[in-house]
């Protein structure tokens, strides 16, 4: 099953190919995985997406509990969580098609950010379902180029990740 | 009171003799020099030079594993690192609390490809508990503080400090912290109250009660109270390779050692009984086999262990108990004493019965004519003429197998090997930091023409510091394990697992200035082993060559992927 466990972790060198490695040496999967620090500059907060079963995943979050620059870790499948991911898409557009582009964008309420001649590049915000929602409705072949964050997660009301 | 201002190199040594450092296993080299010419104006500690910066961690980790305390290594950058690497693995997979420091190219060279230089901090970081580089001359003190602390609290391990040659040139102000606290580390040590009640009330009303005591327990110094509560219980006892002497040997309610080579009755009680006590154990392949095979019996499975990340991790457990398995024993032992009166234990007398029937099997007894030196019969010899109370090191193979099966230790800390990693080499280095943090106390290496010539260059260390240990070496011109898997699992083709062109080891022993001896007959087997333990040869390294018999085999034996029940017995073949 689909996991998003969000750590906070000592901003340090190195902390993050801590947790790479980590996943990488136990043949955990990563689906995505984000970094930034916080408010308080000697934390940086992650949100990892993994997969597995029970038992790997309670494996997951007290090896990474193990590491000694993680300070905290959170489950947030265990609760009620928001999940956003930013999406860049550049699609390619001619003009009898712009209109229906931006149609579709609307729907997902995408933004278009930039345009050129045959081009747009639509800013994306949502759950990773949405997303890949809307690349579905695509026609690939008009597709030149996606990038995304990864997802980010949070608790709902009272859930806090916080030391 | 102003702080000093010193070297970054004098601040690494003063740091050094404020965690009461007594010996530095180590090797100098360009990144280290000036931490090396402030140990040559010390002394406080000892610096022992090895051959191979490989000794030099391995020699560390035996100082640790002997002692308890944590064992320090130095070695340079580049390839003094990377030789390290499989010292500090060993040392890793063990759990065993150590502090490697190692050079560094300057900062200003750190990512040029400069001479001797390697991301050691990238290299080692999935087999350290944590390492550190350090970039900032006042970070010195701090750092090696921390380095100490998370080495030898929670589950130990080696923790590695790296530090850039040229903020060992400058100076700081001296000022070493009296404690450390961190808020992303705090190991657990008390035990949870309710887990404990209810492990208790399990283990009273256990039919088949098993103990089944692990490396924890000796790295946790709770040998003295888990052999209490056994005793208070009167429950059977096993240990894993890495737990021996963690609960006497010579105690009728141990089973042996448990696992791919261990007993009839450990192996049986550990599958068919219906609660189970783990302690400092993590169950290992090695140890109980296959996983499903060893739930294939239902059982409740009570396990203490420090580290949250050992529990549930290859068998689901019923009650996990997170904490120093000391501290977890002493509160069962009050725990116990409460009920202690309700306590039926006539109701797990047929059990006891039925492991007794199982020992009846004496899986292991050997088949010995005379006509050859049988390797057991040179551990049971060695035994008695060390009264049982040597350390013995060994390297890895058959030979470490039958040391561990026949040497019944009765004592933590005197059984030093590399249990998990399976280190080759490991051996002489180990017998080294053994004798010298013991120096009047017998140190025998038990050893093969294989193993012995992966560290043999420290023959040479051995001499330079007098260092008397008594090498075992049992000679059967083989890889032993490998032939022995080849033998059962690759229709006797034996690649590349014969020993050719073997050295004489007398002539090679007497060249390094030490006692060389060669035994080939099973009748001088104690009066060789009483010559080299005698008071002439106390202040010599004696090396022993046993020609021992080829052809044998550990038994029982339990092939990969089976189960514990499923044994290869000598007798079955």
């Amino acid at each position: 099953m689909r996991h998003i466990i969000s750590l906070l972790m000592e901003n340090e060198a190195g902390a993050l190919s801590r947790v790479s490695g980590l996943f990488s040496a136990r043949g955990y999967n990563i689906e995505s995985l984000t970094v930034a620090p916080t408010e308080d500059s000697t934390l940086s907060r992650m949100t990892i997406i993994t997969s597995g079963s029970d038992e790997v995943i309670e494996q997951i979050i007290k090896q990474l509990n193990k590491l000694i620059d993680v300070v905290r870790v959170l489950d947030l499948n265990d609760g009620k969580y928001i999940e956003r991911e930013l999406m860049l898409v550049k699609v390619k557009v001619s003009v009898q098609y712009q209109d229906e582009m931006k149609r579709i964008s609307d729907i997902f309420r995408g933004r278009i950010i930039d345009v050129s001649d045959n081009t747009f590049t639509i800013e994306l915000t949502g759950a990773t379902s949405k997303l890949d929602a809307y690349i579905d409705s695509l026609d690939s072949d008009s597709i030149i180029e996606t990038v995304r964050t990864g997802a980010s997660g949070i608790g709902r009301g009272d859930r806090i990740l916080k030391i | 009171m102003k702080p000093e201002i010193i070297t970054g190199a004098e601040i690494v040594i003063r740091s050094l003799q404020e965690e009461s450092v007594k010996f530095v296993f180590g090797y100098p080299g360009g990144a280290v020099l000036n931490i090396y010419d402030a140990i040559f104006k010390q002394t406080q500690f000892k610096h022992v030079l090895v051959r191979h910066e490989q000794a030099a961690v391995h020699a560390a980790d035996a100082f640790s594993r002997a002692t308890g305390k944590v064992g320090v290594a130095l070695v340079t950058s580049g390839p003094g690192a990377t030789n390290a690497v499989t010292g500090i693995a060993t040392a890793f997979m063990d759990s065993i609390p150590m502090v490697v420091i190692s050079g560094q190219v300057p900062t200003h060279a750190i990512g040029q490809d400069a001479f001797q230089e390697c991301d050691t901090v990238g290299i080692t970081r999935p087999c350290v508990k944590h390492n550190f580089l350090v970039k900032d001359i006042n970070n010195i003190a701090s750092t090696i503080k921390k380095a100490f602390y998370l080495a030898a609290t929670g589950r130990p391990g080696p923790v590695l400090v790296d530090i850039p040659k040229d903020i060992t040139a400058e100076e700081a102000e001296y000022i070493y912290p009296k404690s450390i606290s961190m808020r992303s580390y705090n190991p657990i040590i008390k035990g949870h109250t309710g887990q404990i009640n209810k492990a208790i009330e399990l283990l009273v009303n256990a039919k088949k009660p098993m103990v089944y005591s692990g490396g924890g327990v000796v790295l946790g110094d709770a040998s003295e109270s888990l052999t209490n509560f056994v005793n208070e219980l009167g429950f059977p006892v096993t240990s894993t390779l890495m737990g021996l002497g963690g609960f006497p040997a010579s105690d009728n309610k141990f089973q042996g050692m448990l696992g791919m080579h261990g007993t009839y009755q450990a192996n049986m009680a550990m599958q068919e009984c219906d609660v189970l006590l783990a302690v400092g154990a993590r169950f290992d392949d090695r140890v109980i086999g296959n996983p499903d095979n060893f739930l294939a019996k239902p059982k409740k499975i009570i396990h203490i262990d420090i580290d949250p990340a050992s529990i549930s991790k290859r068998v689901k457990i019923d009650i996990p108990i997170v904490g120093d398995v000391k501290s977890v024993l002493e509160e069962f032992i009050l725990t116990y004493k409460d009920i202690k009166k309700t306590h039926d234990k006539s109701i797990a007398s047929d059990w006891l019965e039925q492991i007794k029937k199982w020992a009846d099997k004496d899986c292991m007894a050997y088949k010995d004519d005379g006509s050859q030196i049988k390797p057991q019969r040179v551990i049971q010899m060695l035994h008695k003429v060390t009264n049982g109370d040597a350390f013995v090191t060994s390297d890895v193979g058959q030979h470490q197998m039958w040391a561990a099966q026949y040497y019944a230790f009765d004592k933590p800390r005197r059984w030093i090997n590399s249990g998990g990693l399976g280190t080759m080499g490991v051996g002489l280095p180990y017998a080294m930091g053994c004798q010298l943090a013991f120096p009047d106390s017998q140190v025998a290496c038990v050893t093969g023409e294989a193993s012995i010539q992966m560290c043999i260059q420290e023959l040479s260390t051995c001499k330079q510091f007098n260092l008397p240990v008594k090498i075992i070496n049992l000679n059967n011109r083989y890889m032993g394990m490998v032939r022995q898997w080849q033998e059962f699992f690759y229709g006797n083709r034996y690649a590349e697992s014969y020993m050719d062109a073997l050295p004489d080891f007398v002539k090679l022993a007497e060249s390094y200035g030490h006692v060389g001896m060669k035994i080939e007959k099973s009748s001088d087997i104690e009066p060789a082993l009483k010559e080299a333990f005698s008071p002439k040869l106390k202040e010599r390294l004696v090396f022993m060559d046993f020609i021992t018999d080829q052809s044998e085999n550990v038994f029982p034996m339990i092939a990969s992927g089976k189960g514990l029940s499923e044994m290869i017995l000598a007798e079955d073949l």
